[in-house]
């Protein structure tokens, strides 16, 4: 091991490699949670639902794209000051978090509200004429009928998460785009870059073979 | 017998980029406790607003809707919630939920109602063999035929014990044969139960088939109502003669008349339509008995009804002009209603 790859330091390696993990998996759920949120009030709120109003949908509308279309890495440098105000360091996988969410919470948002739309109106209108509260739609129709397409959504913006934490990487936010960057890069030790990229790869197969799972064990259509 | 819903000049207007759209226009109508009531009526003519203003899906722009002693029109929030849990409600695409088996489809009302789940799963499983689904109660709603779909969408909407069911074109999307067992179940229902039900269709196989009375809607306006075997001997409109049609003549049957009026230029082509129970005298045989006529018939159908039994003749009567103008004038004291048929009047 050490003869093929003779610059890898494994300890190093895990490492980095559980820094990508806890910060992908802090994203994901963050993401997941305000996703949600936001992905259901641009439904709510846009023509034809429960709580239409043109405004407040426009203002949701507006937020969400101009967050997913600054590039990542623009928008790490923008968040600099607003990071440093809540974490306090602008270093470490907890620095990384803040443009992670803001990054990717808009990118599913806009997943939530295809998948809701998707659902059949008059399975809406049964609930209602049902005496359903809106409360009620949200957690007993809107949720579990577009749950097979939100959990697909959430696989995407996962991997895509993976993406960020490496470049965050580059900008000292640690784990392996960190460190191929420093010690892979900068140092031309191509073998640490080697190896990080493949255990990059796994973290996404993995991702991508537990959300390919869980789509198809709850898709009852 | 009181009325269970009453509509008073109920009108409802969508307003739309180009102008208002008047899908209801001063409808009033009076539906009694325990009937079968049924609103017939092209696509657009306004039905489908109507059957949704009866649990509040939609306001009336003016007038009232009262069901069961409530102003639907008027309440909300709360109110109106536990009202529509009195009012039960199937469509013509069934609108389960895909990711509920059948009996937490049927259970989800009672959820919405706030019952402990074990008396849903309790009142599930009686409306499960109510409505004939035994066996299939873990089953997902894509594993059913139509027709076991719409019979989970019956057995939800009763799931609360509703005063009312609102049937929106639910035979629609089904074939014959499975409409027909649908139709026997809500029957079914309506006599077991005691329950009253609305439906709105664009057949009027099926206003036959269950119908106690009838409301033919064009337009946004209820343009005739009766008792369905008054409507089928006696229709008034354009329109609602265009729906017996659909039951009392086959297809061909105006080119049939349409020949024989050219082949027989002497005589009349007269059609004879009876309700009840003069569809059982040999009234025929008294024509050929009594005048001094030829009576050839052409073509004959007698259709079921929920109220008893409707038929029509057609036949050539010749003769004597007196001699025909007498037997025919013999035939409407029968309380037959008769038709003579002239080329004109195959057009409509």
């Amino acid at each position: 091991m050490s003869h093929l790859f003779p610059n890898v330091q494994w300890e190093t390696m895990w490492a980095a490699t559980s820094e990508t993990l806890y910060m992908t998996g802090v994203a994901v759920a963050v993401t997941f949670v305000l996703g949600l949120i936001l992905g259901l009030l641009l439904f709510l709120t846009s023509k034809g639902n429960v709580w239409e109003n043109k405004l407040a949908n426009a203002v949701i509308s507006a937020f969400v794209n101009i967050f997913r279309s600054i590039p990542f890495i623009i928008l790490i440098i923008l968040l600099i000051p607003f990071t440093k105000a809540i974490v306090g360091t602008i270093l470490g996988a907890n620095a990384a978090l803040p443009a992670l969410i803001i990054g990717a919470a808009p990118f599913y948002a806009r997943m939530v509200e295809i998948a809701l739309r998707e659902i059949d109106k008059g399975v809406i209108e049964a609930a209602k004429a049902m005496g359903a509260t809106t409360t009620t739609i949200i957690w007993k129709v809107l949720v579990p009928e577009s749950l097979p397409a939100l959990v697909s959504g959430i696989t995407v913006t996962a991997i895509a998460l993976v993406g960020y934490t490496a470049m965050a990487g580059v900008v000292g936010a640690g784990g392996l785009g960190n460190l191929a960057y420093l010690e892979g890069f900068q140092r031309n030790h191509n073998d640490v870059t080697l190896v990080a990229t493949v255990l990059i790869l796994v973290i996404v197969f993995i991702i991508q073979f537990i959300g390919d799972f869980v789509t198809s064990k709850i898709d009852k259509r | 017998m009181k009325p269970l819903i009453t509509l008073e000049h109920v009108t409802k207007v969508y307003p739309t980029g180009r102008g208002n759209v008047t899908a209801v226009n001063d409808v009033s109508l009076h539906i009694r406790e325990g009937e079968i009531f049924g609103i017939i009526g092209y696509s657009g003519a306004g039905k489908s607003s109507l059957i949704r203003l009866l649990n509040g899906l939609e306001k009336p722009t003016s007038g009232q809707v009262l069901v069961a002693g409530k102003d639907i029109g008027k309440i909300s929030g709360k109110e109106l919630r536990q009202a529509r849990q009195e009012i039960g409600m199937i469509f013509q695409h069934f609108n389960l939920l895909w990711s509920r088996t059948v009996r937490e489809n049927i259970a989800f009302p009672l959820e919405i109602a706030g019952v402990p789940k074990k008396e849903r799963l309790k009142r599930a499983d009686e409306l499960i063999q109510l409505v004939g689904l035994q066996g299939r109660e873990n089953a997902y709603p894509s594993q059913l035929s139509g027709g076991q779909k719409q019979r989970v969408g019956i057995a939800r909407a009763l799931a609360n014990n509703p005063k009312v069911l609102l049937c929106d074109e639910a035979t629609s999307a089904l074939d014959p044969q499975t409409t027909d067992s649908i139709l026997e179940l809500l029957v079914d229902i309506n006599k077991r139960l005691g329950l009253t039900i609305v439906l709105i269709t664009h057949e009027m196989h099926v206003i036959r088939k269950i119908c106690d009375r009838v409301a033919v809607m064009e337009n946004g306006k209820v343009v005739e109502e009766g008792e369905v075997l008054h409507v089928f001997q006696r229709p008034q409109q354009m329109i609602t003669k265009r729906f017996v049609q659909q039951i009392t003549e086959p297809e061909e049957t105006k080119e049939t008349i349409a020949h024989l009026l050219d082949q027989y230029p002497t005589g009349k082509v007269v059609q004879f339509a009876f309700a009840g129970s003069v569809t059982e005298r040999p009234l025929i045989a008294e024509l050929i008995r009594n005048f001094d006529v030829k009576i050839n018939i052409l073509q004959g159908k007698i259709s079921q009804t929920h109220q008893g039994s409707y038929g029509v003749l057609f036949v050539h009567i010749d003769g004597s002009h007196e001699e025909v103008a007498k037997a025919i004038d013999y035939v409407r004291q029968q309380q037959v209603v008769v038709e003579v048929m002239t080329h004109e009047s195959l057009i409509s």
